[in-house]
């Protein structure tokens, strides 16, 4: 067997392709940062697993990748290709081959010579994996200047052997040639083929790392601003892609957890002989309120797990009262932290002299990431180490944790990544890392660990609960004077990524972090020109902090979409009272000042709104629009945010039934401005799944309990977006506002998260406008859009 | 345990399983199959599909020994190593994001142009609608399968004759 084959197939192919694993080449380079011994000079052992007889990983330790050496980042092979280590993992966005645009680009070699390898820790460099939408932002930046420094010592080689001074020679697809002489000419192959560059490279992190050379002016790009397809989309059609789901190895066994049928619950007993003649019954593993089965096939640790009687003390107090009871509960707890108000102006003076007083409260209950797919891992433990195979989109920080977590060396801890469910953020994958790390040490054997659809949904990290009270103040022209904003999240003790004394297991465990973090809640982000203005945001904790299936973490654009849904939905309300348009009351407000920033936020904002409008064919009147008969209502929303310096409007049409309630999104239109475009085609799909995500977030998705325990369990108690809402049309308009848009430089901003912003409030604004009702609870489920057209008399 | 015969793909298999375990979990650990994937064991989210007597079934929730007809998986709808329209149809539309859920998407889609080759827009949402997306590729997934309708008419030797006609 080769010791390769349970990594990810595009991995499997470059090793096979060297004839050399990756490991020896990095080791051999010295390219591996080694803090001990004797590791780094001796051969690639394979050693046998105790439980097979078979080898199943290649032996560790699994020191960290120099990102200061120019060979963690690019080898050049004979037949003129180069792979790509980048310390990226992908979520479904493509980021790979847009990383694979961009370093072709600067090396000058053909993008479809080129392969990307992300994420495991062993064989690339630590750029943290994915997060916060980064990749094209920060993370592409050493991986331009590494590839240009590439480019540059490669020039040099070929100045050196052809005998041209390096200004005499251009490059085209890895051939080097004599400006004067075509007959002078070698190629990348031919200079370093296989070989190590040796090139150190300065900066005190990672992501400032660079070498000598300048990156090249956006405009000589060649392959960034086009759309080659994504390359990891044909096996991901065919079924032969290798999933982290997929792993097998050789004696591996299947966990399943059981975990509290309360929330805070204490483990009383376990009876082990309920499970104990059940067909390949292995194990059950527990320590503290952590409790698993472990059977030789999958479907028997799923039976068994269902199967295992246990008992359990309810806790002396609720642990949160019931989500229908959520916001009364928000409202009046004490807070547990608040931030300094941001003033501009003088509010109160401002609110004291105002003519006309609106004022609003906002709700938005807590939402999960319920992944298509249940948290899941591998974890092998053999030759002392410990490998786990994962979708985590922060494998370096499932390796530190998972490390800490068991006490390990971190040497002794590697994280494959592989592909899986989408990661938008702190999903359950953390989890399951731990979890099967945890009990393949325990067991001294692999161990494959998946949750149930009811754990998933019930236990994944949620986005926090928001009450979100706003004030405003119009003069008697409907002028916005005076605005006041104060935010109140459920949000303490929110978890962070692979936290070795946070992730669930070591919560069930006992485990607890001296300081809970305190969480935070967010104000809108928005340019507007507001004269006075406060902004405030609180924290509040339910009951219940640890152990809880409602542990809040980030989800897609943390805070962004409750703190937005608040704040345009209020700038529409203000704006039906001035009885002014919406979108000419937006652009008003981003008008008022000519003040703008480095990133040109208020400038691109402006251009922003003014082609979204443009590009649905916005015709100027104030909202609601004169209610039509018949069953269906049709209105128009608008709402705008920026996240970073990413700035999205976006306009939502909807149908509005009157007998049912129900709310179909017909017609969603964006407009995006994230400065550079690296592969229009994956940004506007990337932007088009965002709307839907926050369209599903807005008439769907609610995280439901009672006092005891999670109730919505499932894609029937917890609804998800479906092919029947999908709007008719959805249209993404890519927009470059810069003032200076041809400029060299032209920086790329994060697009993961922008687009998911708005919706929320243009959905919401756009019910109002076809129905007069001002929808400010959501999500807008048909019974509860219903209620509120009946109490309207609509 | 008990002796039970599949024929998936083409391929006959005889397994040595409880019958009442799901057939998911069959084709997944002991036919290594990667299509095919658990997303939540309820017969709710179909990202187990597969095709059983042209209909798209949840592999999640049907027990083995109920199976009596071949089982075609997303590994099993290329022929000759050409990829079906549907595949090829994803591909040109580049419609998934993590791809998790496009087998049962695929799967789904396949069993009904199978029965309908030309559906409207209504019976393709209708069709795919319990086929649930998390990343909520729905628009291009709903776009790919018109593209590989429009494919397979064009490819139809019954279409051809048509024209002839």
């Amino acid at each position: 067997m080769n010791p390769f084959t349970n990594i990810p197939q595009q991995v499997e192919d470059v090793l096979e392709k060297w004839q050399t694993p990756r490991r020896s080449f990095l080791r051999s380079a010295g390219l591996l940062v080694v803090s001990f011994g004797a590791a780094g000079t001796g051969p690639l052992v394979t050693e046998a697993n105790a439980q097979t007889g078979t080898a199943t990983q290649a032996a560790g330790p699994y020191p960290d990748i120099d990102f200061h050496q120019l060979d963690s980042w690019i080898v050049v092979h004979q037949d003129n290709t180069a792979t790509f280590y980048v310390g990226k993992t992908d979520c479904g966005q493509g980021t790979g081959t847009s990383f694979r645009q961009l370093m072709s680009d600067e090396l000058d070699i053909a993008f479809d010579k080129t392969t990307c390898i992300m994420g495991s820790t062993d064989i690339t460099v630590d750029q943290g994996g994915s997060g916060g939408s980064t990749a094209m932002e920060r993370d592409a930046w050493p991986m331009r200047r590494a590839a240009a420094e590439a480019r540059r010592v490669l020039l040099e080689m070929g100045s050196a052997q052809l005998g041209v001074p390096v200004d005499q020679l251009t490059v085209s697809d890895c051939v080097i040639t004599a400006k004067g002489d075509p007959s002078k000419r070698v190629t990348y192959g031919q200079l370093i083929g296989g070989k190590r560059f040796n090139v150190a490279l300065t900066g005190a992190n990672i992501n400032v790392t660079t070498g000598v050379a300048k990156v090249k002016p956006v405009q000589e790009h060649k392959y960034t601003g086009q759309s080659p397809q994504r390359y990891d989309i044909p096996a991901k059609v065919d079924g032969s892609l290798k999933w982290a789901v997929d792993v097998r190895l050789p004696g591996m066994v299947h966990a399943r957890n059981v975990k509290p049928p309360f929330a805070g619950a204490k483990l009383i007993g376990i009876d082990e002989s309920s499970v104990r003649g059940m067909p390949g019954f292995i194990k059950v593993l527990s320590k503290g309120n952590y409790v698993a089965v472990v059977c030789e096939r999958e479907e028997q640790a799923i039976n068994a797990s269902r199967q295992l009687k246990t008992s359990w003390e309810k806790p002396a107090k609720s642990p949160f009262p019931a989500s229908d009871d959520l916001f009364d509960y928000i409202r009046k707890a004490e807070p547990t932290s608040a931030t300094a108000p941001i003033i501009v102006g003088t509010p109160d003076t401002a609110f004291a002299s105002a003519p006309k007083l609106i004022e609003a409260d906002y709700e938005i209950p807590f939402q999960g990431h319920t992944a298509i797919s249940p948290a899941h891992a591998m974890a092998d433990p053999s030759n002392g180490q410990m490998t786990v195979y994962s979708n985590d989109m922060k494998s370096y920080g499932m390796r530190r944790g998972v490390a800490t977590f068991l006490g390990m060396p971190r040497e002794n801890v590697r994280v494959v990544w592989m592909e899986g469910p989408q990661g938008f953020g702190r999903t359950a994958a953390d989890d399951a890392g731990c979890e099967a790390a945890w009990l393949a040490k325990e067991l001294g054997r692999p161990v494959r660990v998946q949750w149930m659809r009811s754990e998933e949904t019930a236990w994944d990290t949620k986005a926090p609960a928001f009450a979100v009270k706003m004030r405003g103040g119009l003069d008697a022209e409907g002028n916005l004077v005076a605005y006041d904003f104060n935010a109140r999240a459920l949000d303490y003790n929110h978890v962070g990524y692979n936290e070795p004394d946070t992730v669930l297991i070591a919560q069930l465990m006992g485990v607890r972090k001296a300081n809970p973090d305190k969480g935070s809640a967010s104000t809108p982000s928005e340019m507007y020109a507001i004269p006075n203005r406060r902004m405030a945001t609180e924290v509040v904790s339910l009951p219940l902090i640890w152990e809880t299936p409602l542990r809040t973490g980030n989800l897609r654009d943390p805070n962004g979409p409750q703190s937005t849904f608040a704040s345009e939905s209020f700038i529409d309300e203000l704006a039906a009272a001035a009885k002014a348009d919406p979108y000419e009351f937006r652009l008003k407000l981003l008008k008022a000042d000519a003040k703008d920033d480095s990133a040109f936020r208020r400038a691109r904002s402006i251009a922003v709104l003014e082609a979204v409008a443009k590009a649905y064919g916005w015709d100027s009147r104030p909202s609601p629009k004169p209610r039509s008969t018949g069953n269906i209502l049709t209105g128009r929303g608008i709402a705008y945010a920026f996240r970073g310096s990413t700035i999205a409007a976006e306009i939502a049409e909807v149908e509005v039934n009157r007998q049912t309630g129900h709310v179909w999104a017909k017609r969603l239109v964006c407009a995006h401005d994230c400065g550079l475009i690296v592969n229009p085609q994956s940004l506007r799909h990337t932007v088009e799944c965002a709307m839907l995500h926050s369209l599903s977030r807005a008439i769907h998705e609610e995280v439901r309990f009672d006092t005891e325990k999670v109730i919505s369990v499932d894609w029937n108690s917890h609804p998800t977006l479906t092919h029947a809402d999908t709007p008719a049309s959805v249209e993404v308009v890519l927009v470059n506002g810069d003032p200076n848009p041809n400029r060299p430089d032209l920086p790329p901003y994060g697009a993961g998260e922008t687009a998911c912003k708005p919706m929320l409030a243009a959905i919401a604004n756009a019910i109002y406008d076809a129905t007069g009702v001002r929808l400010r609870r959501l999500p807008f489920r048909d019974a509860r859009v219903l209620a509120a057209l009946n109490g309207a008399r609509v | 345990m008990s002796n039970t015969t599949l024929k998936v793909n083409g391929s006959m298999h005889t397994l040595d399983v409880d019958p009442s375990t799901p057939l998911l979990y069959i084709l997944r650990n002991d036919l290594g199959l990667r299509g095919p994937r658990f997303g939540c064991g309820l017969g709710q989210c179909g990202a187990c599909t597969v095709i059983v007597n042209g209909q798209a079934i949840r592999s999640c929730i049907t027990p083995v020994s109920s199976v009596k007809s071949e089982i075609t998986t997303l590994e099993g709808i290329a022929t000759q190593g050409k990829l079906h329209p549907l595949q090829q149809a994803w591909i040109e539309e580049q419609v998934p994001q993590c791809g998790f859920c496009q087998n049962g998407q695929i799967m789904t889609a396949k069993a009904l142009l199978d029965k309908n080759p030309n559906p409207t827009d209504a019976q393709i949402r209708d069709g795919m609608n319990r086929t649930l997306c998390r990343c909520m590729t729905y628009y291009r997934i709903q776009a790919a399968i018109k593209r590989a309708a429009k494919t397979i008419a064009e490819a139809s030797p019954v279409a051809e004759k048509e024209v002839v006609a």
